[in-house]
Formats: structure tokens, C-alpha cells, sequence
């Protein structure tokens, strides 16, 4: 055969066609978005690749895509955030009970996942609308005179990601309580420490891997997220995904649609890159089941 | 020091008739032991003989099914384990491994309400004490397994508890380092005065470090004693076999002058043994005898044996032999060489004393 374990030609093939798919399908649009935004408008559907900066210009002056950038990164954050403070919770619960079938615990967070997110988001819509479950049920017990504007808000498109992004929120730290030793609780118990302060000591920091990577995987899923804002988000609650939809579909104005896609994809690169570097990647790959 | 300081009568650490059961499993029954002040008392047994149970039910892991245990003279029923004033130190080390070196060992001072210069100080003095001075601010994982185990035995020391438990400390060195570490311990445990309770499934160990050995079987205790005493004179056939794999001949006692048995063997040829009560002629009786109270090739003692040899192992000044003694009932012989080595197929002749056997009754227990 000529081939060795291990043969460097071996190891080129066999990445071969990944890399081939990885290298068409990402690298090559990404480069193809970069070089668009370097292009010129003419009117709605018509652009010529006469090179100009005209895009980066009016990204980097008009306030009006910074106002929708600040909101973004505050819509993913605080999602993030409230992902951490309700998914630490159930991930503590999973991996200290001493339910013999914890696997059906696990299977129940993977469980939404069976049906589509689209029609997961359409479910709030029953929920949160004026003709609501929460809105009709207030108004039978006669709680409230009139309806409460919940649906189209911000606080409706929050709780949407919340609901999307919690399971993977609950997996992260679920992992990393998981790697945990057991012994060194007791090892803390031993020297004096109460449970909770135990759980202050060594659960808590020894978690903190888990619940970053779980912080970012859930601010880069909702800072890009695009169907919660236009199903539940009101006109005023768009996020960065939607105005690169409207400015592509809408406007047709491509060149400007591009260089909105590449400034999101610098921002979440960011993001990413900045975790990678402080707390390594290899916890997230665990966190995705890696 | 928790609870003040006991009564020179009473145990630092007492077990009374303390079960534990899992289910249908019971892991321990009916164990009892006392622990005096600064011994070293060794819980030597096979993996699953309840030891380790039994370490953690001291220590509060384990809720014990019945009986109770005293610690420092105080009944621990209701104690958790915070509060039980115990050392702890476990197979794999258990360090924490965001913490550097210096927060590990104040660990426990730090829930003592100790001031931070004597916690400073206390700490320099533990690292001092085995031998890793300097230290401080290390972080585990930059520590080879034996210093880890070093760090986790100051760690665990360093707040003066009333008894240290050792869960398997060694196990998880090697060779060489375990060998160390077991003079290590040892020296710091007689330094200290510290009561100190060792869970190990190493013979070795058990012999060469403990004051008291607990041969622990299926849950209960098949013998308590020093060192020697497990090892001369075995109660039972299980302690014989697991220390030091003595060689168990069963026979029937042919004769009985004043206090040596003359037992016939199944294998064929009669020994005659020490026993210190009378036996009826004809009970079922077996012998044990060490493999290193054999001589081979030589009429000492006046017991003999002849068989074939089966299998040489040769081991410089010594030389370990299988002898097939007849039926065969394989007697393994430890013998220091003096003349040329004997082949397999050759035949061999044991001289032994019969101070040198004991007897064991037909339900396998030591005939006193």
C-alpha cells in the first residue's frame, strides 16, 4: 500500500474534503462578502465593482447602525446573563440528585430540540398576545381591565431567546460540574466547611469554565439572532440580523448589507476569540458534547 | 483541639457494633474497634472488605445503619462532618486544583478562626514538615504526584485534628515513591503524635507502618493485632492466606503429646505442629505454615516434608519454590540458598519446627 499510520498524506486526505467544503462554503463567501462591501451602490438590485468606501463611511458616521449595534450587544448580553443566573440552577439540580435515571433529565433538555425553533417561537405568540393565555386568563379573573402590551417587545424577544438558548446554557454547566471531583467537596467538608460554603469554595469556582462558555455561546447565538427579534420584536425591537435582512431584502442595497454581515461577524469573532484566549476552547467543544 | 482532650482510658476513635448496609448490601457488620491516643492503626483488607466504609463512616461520609462511633471521647451520631475535627487525606490527593499550594494547606485554618499571621505560620511549618518548603505558591498541577500527596498529608495535619484518616494514600505512586512516602508518613505521624487511621489492601504497608492491624474480610474484622501477631500467628485462614501467603495444609490430628499435634495430612505425610489446647484425635485440623519458616535441603526442626519440585524462581541471596508435596497440595517454600539451586522435576526436602505452624480448627479459626 505505501501508507503509514500516521503518514502526514493520510492525514491530508482524510481532512481533504472537509477542508474543501469548509474552504467553498465559508472562507470563500466570507472573502466575497469583504470584497462587496468595498463596492459600489447604484440604486435598489444594481451595484458596480467600482471600488469605493463609501459603505465603511456611512457605517462608521451614521449613528443610526451604532444605536442598533449598542442594542444588539445589550439584547445578547443581557440574555446571556439572565441565561446564567435561571440555567445555573437546573444544571446544579442534574448533576448533584441522586435520580438513578439522570439520563431522562438530559433527555428532557435536548427535547425541544425535536421541534422546530420557528414553531417554538410562534408558541409565545399564544402566550404573550393580547388573545394570550396569560392576557385571557388576567382578564377572566378580572386581575386587569385590558389587555398588557407584551408580545412585540423587547422583553417578549428576550424571553424567546431565553427559552432558545437556555438548554445550552444548562449543558455548559452541567459539563463542567460534571468534571468536578467529588472527593474535593468532601475533602472542603472535612477541614470545616458547611455545604453551602463548599459549594462557595470549590462547586462554584471550579464551574466557572462551564457557565463562561455557556455566557458566550449564549450572547453570540442571540446577538445573532434573527428570527426571535422578527417574530416577537416589535418595529422598534430589530437587532443587527434583521437590518442586515432589510438592508439586502429590503433595500436590495448589497454592498451595504455586506459590510453590516462582516461587522457582526467581526463583533462575534471577537467575542469568541476573546474567550478562546482566556478560558480555551476545549470547554465549549465539551459543552456541544466534543 | 475539638472536644478536648479524652481520658487517657477512653479511645480517640471508638466504633461499637457499627453496621452499614446499602440496600440488601451489607458493606459492614457489626464492627467494632477502639483507637488509642497517637497509634497507628491500619485497616488492611481485599477492595470490597468494607474498609474504606468504614473509614467514611468516621469521617461522616457514610451514614452508618446501626451501632455508634465516638470520636475524642464524643459520640458523632449526629455530628456533621465539618465539625467532627478529622483529617482527611485520600488516594488521589483531592487538592484543589484552583487553589495554589498555600491556600490548600490554610485551607482548614481558615474555618478555624485562626489569625492570618499564625495561619502563615502554621503553614510554613506543615510545608517544612514534609518537606516542601517553599511552595506556597504553586498550583497543584505543577507538583509531581508524591509532592501532591505531601501537600494533601500537611493539608491535612496542619489544624492539629483529633484523628487523621488516610484513605489509600499510596496507591496511586509508584513504586519507588510509595516506598518513601511510607517512611514519610510514618516519621510525621510518631512526630506529631497524631492518631492516625491508614486503609490500605497492601500487606506491606499494613506491616511495615502500623502499631495495630484490622484484617478486614467480607465487612467484619478477621483479626486484630500487631504486626507480628497478624502475621506469626494468624486467626483464621483468610489472615493467613492474604499476609504473606502462607501455605494452608489440611489434615487430621493423628495424635496429641502434651502440646504438639502430629497431623496427618491429605497430601500424605504427617507434621507435627504446636497446638496450645488439646485436639480430639481424628478432628479435621489445617496447618499453616509461612513459606520463610521452610528450609529447603536442610533437616532442621524436626518436621519434614519431601515433594517434587514444580517451579524455581530465583532471587539472588533466596530462592522461592512450588514443591508438590504429594496430591497435588502445593507448598510454596522462601528459603535462603546455600548450595547449588534445585531444578524442577528434582526433589526437594522441608525441615521446619513445629513452633514455626499453626493450627487452625475445622472452622478455619486458630486453635488457642
Amino acid at each position: 500500500m505505501g501508507w503509514k499510520l500516521y503518514d502526514s498524506r493520510l492525514a491530508w486526505t482524510l481532512i481533504a474534503p472537509t477542508l474543501l467544503l469548509l474552504l467553498l462554503f465559508l472562507v470563500l463567501p466570507i472573502i466575497v462578502m469583504t470584497a462587496y462591501t468595498f463596492f459600489t451602490f447604484v440604486t435598489a438590485g444594481v451595484e458596480t465593482s467600482v471600488l469605493t468606501l463609501a459603505n465603511w463611511k456611512e457605517f462608521l458616521f451614521d449613528t443610526y447602525y451604532h444605536g442598533f449595534l449598542w442594542k444588539t450587544v445589550r439584547v445578547g448580553a443581557t440574555t446571556a446573563i439572565l441565561c446564567a443566573l435561571v440555567g445555573y440552577f437546573p444544571a446544579y439540580f442534574i448533576w448533584s440528585t441522586r435520580f438513578r435515571h439522570k439520563w431522562l433529565l438530559l433527555l428532557l433538555l435536548i427535547v425541544p430540540f425535536w421541534i422546530s425553533f420557528t414553531i417554538r417561537t410562534f408558541s409565545w405568540i399564544h402566550i404573550l398576545g393580547e388573545q394570550g393565555l396569560i392576557n385571557v386568563v388576567l382578564l377572566r379573573l378580572g386581575i386587569i381591565g385590558e389587555p398588557i402590551p407584551m408580545l412585540y417587545t423587547e422583553g417578549a424577544v428576550i424571553m424567546g431567546l431565553l427559552h432558545f438558548l437556555l438548554p445550552y446554557m444548562i449543558l455548559n454547566v452541567y459539563v463542567s460540574l460534571e468534571s468536578i471531583d467529588r472527593t474535593l467537596i468532601s475533602a472542603a467538608r472535612s477541614m470545616g466547611c458547611t455545604s453551602a460554603q463548599a459549594f462557595r469554595e470549590v462547586t462554584l469556582p471550579l464551574s466557572l469554565p462551564g457557565l463562561g462558555a455557556g455566557l458566550l455561546l449564549c450572547f453570540v447565538l442571540a446577538a445573532g439572532s434573527y428570527v426571535t427579534p422578527q417574530l416577537l420584536g416589535g418595529s422598534r425591537d430589530a437587532l443587527f440580523g434583521n437590518l442586515i435582512y432589510d438592508t439586502i431584502m429590503g433595500q436590495l442595497n448589497w454592498p451595504m448589507g455586506a459590510t453590516l454581515s462582516v461587522v457582526l461577524f467581526v463583533l462575534l469573532g471577537c467575542a469568541a476569540a476573546a474567550y478562546t484566549r482566556y478560558m480555551g476552547m476545549s470547554q465549549i467543544m465539551k459543552g456541544l458534547g466534543g | 483541639m475539638a472536644g478536648g482532650s479524652p481520658a487517657p482510658e477512653v479511645p480517640t476513635v471508638g466504633l461499637d457494633k457499627v453496621t452499614v448496609s446499602y440496600g440488601q448490601f451489607t458493606a459492614v457488620r457489626d464492627f467494632s474497634l477502639a483507637v488509642e491516643k497517637g497509634s497507628f492503626v491500619t485497616l488492611l483488607g481485599p477492595s470490597g472488605c468494607g474498609k474504606t466504609t468504614i473509614l467514611r463512616s468516621i469521617a461522616g461520609l457514610v451514614e452508618i445503619s446501626s451501632g455508634q462511633i465516638s470520636i475524642g471521647g464524643q459520640r458523632v451520631d449526629d455530628v456533621p462532618i465539618n465539625k467532627r475535627n478529622i483529617g482527611l487525606v485520600f488516594q488521589n490527593y483531592a487538592l484543589f486544583p484552583h487553589k495554589s499550594v498555600f491556600d490548600n494547606v490554610a485551607f482548614g485554618l481558615k474555618y478555624r478562626a485562626v489569625s492570618k499571621p499564625e495561619i502563615a505560620r502554621r503553614v510554613g511549618e506543615a510545608l517544612e514538615m514534609v518537606r516542601l518548603p517553599g511552595s506556597e505558591k504553586k498550583l497543584p498541577s505543577q507538583l509531581s504526584g508524591g509532592q501532591q500527596q505531601r501537600i494533601a498529608l500537611a493539608r491535612a495535619i496542619v489544624f492539629e485534628p483529633t484523628v487523621l484518616l488516610l484513605d489509600e494514600p499510596l496507591s496511586a505512586l509508584d513504586a519507588n515513591m510509595r516506598e518513601e512516602m511510607r517512611v514519610e508518613i510514618k516519621k510525621i505521624q510518631k512526630a506529631t503524635g497524631i492518631t492516625a487511621i491508614f486503609v490500605t489492601h497492601d500487606q506491606e504497608e499494613a506491616l511495615s507502618m502500623s502499631d495495630q492491624i484490622v484484617v478486614m474480610n467480607a465487612g467484619v474484622a478477621e483479626q486484630v493485632g500487631t504486626p507480628a501477631e497478624v502475621y506469626d500467628a494468624p486467626a483464621t485462614a483468610f489472615v493467613a492466606d492474604f499476609l504473606g501467603k502462607a501455605n494452608v495444609l489440611p489434615g487430621s490430628v493423628d495424635k496429641m503429646e502434651g502440646q504438639i499435634a502430629t497431623v496427618q495430612l491429605d497430601a500424605g505425610q504427617a507434621i507435627r505442629a504446636v497446638s496450645p489446647s488439646p485436639i480430639a484425635q481424628g478432628a479435621r485440623v489445617s496447618v499453616v505454615v509461612r513459606p520463610q519458616k521452610l528450609a529447603v535441603g536442610s533437616e532442621e526442626g524436626s518436621n519434614s516434608l519431601s515433594g517434587r519440585v514444580v517451579s524455581t524462581s530465583y532471587l539472588g541471596a533466596s530462592a522461592v519454590y512450588e514443591i508438590d508435596i504429594g496430591k497435588e497440595t502445593i507448598v510454596r517454600a522462601n528459603t535462603l540458598l546455600s548450595g547449588p539451586i534445585l531444578r524442577e522435576g528434582e526433589t526437594a526436602r522441608l525441615g521446619f519446627a513445629p513452633e514455626g505452624c499453626v493450627l487452625l480448627d475445622a472452622g478455619g479459626r486458630r486453635v488457642v
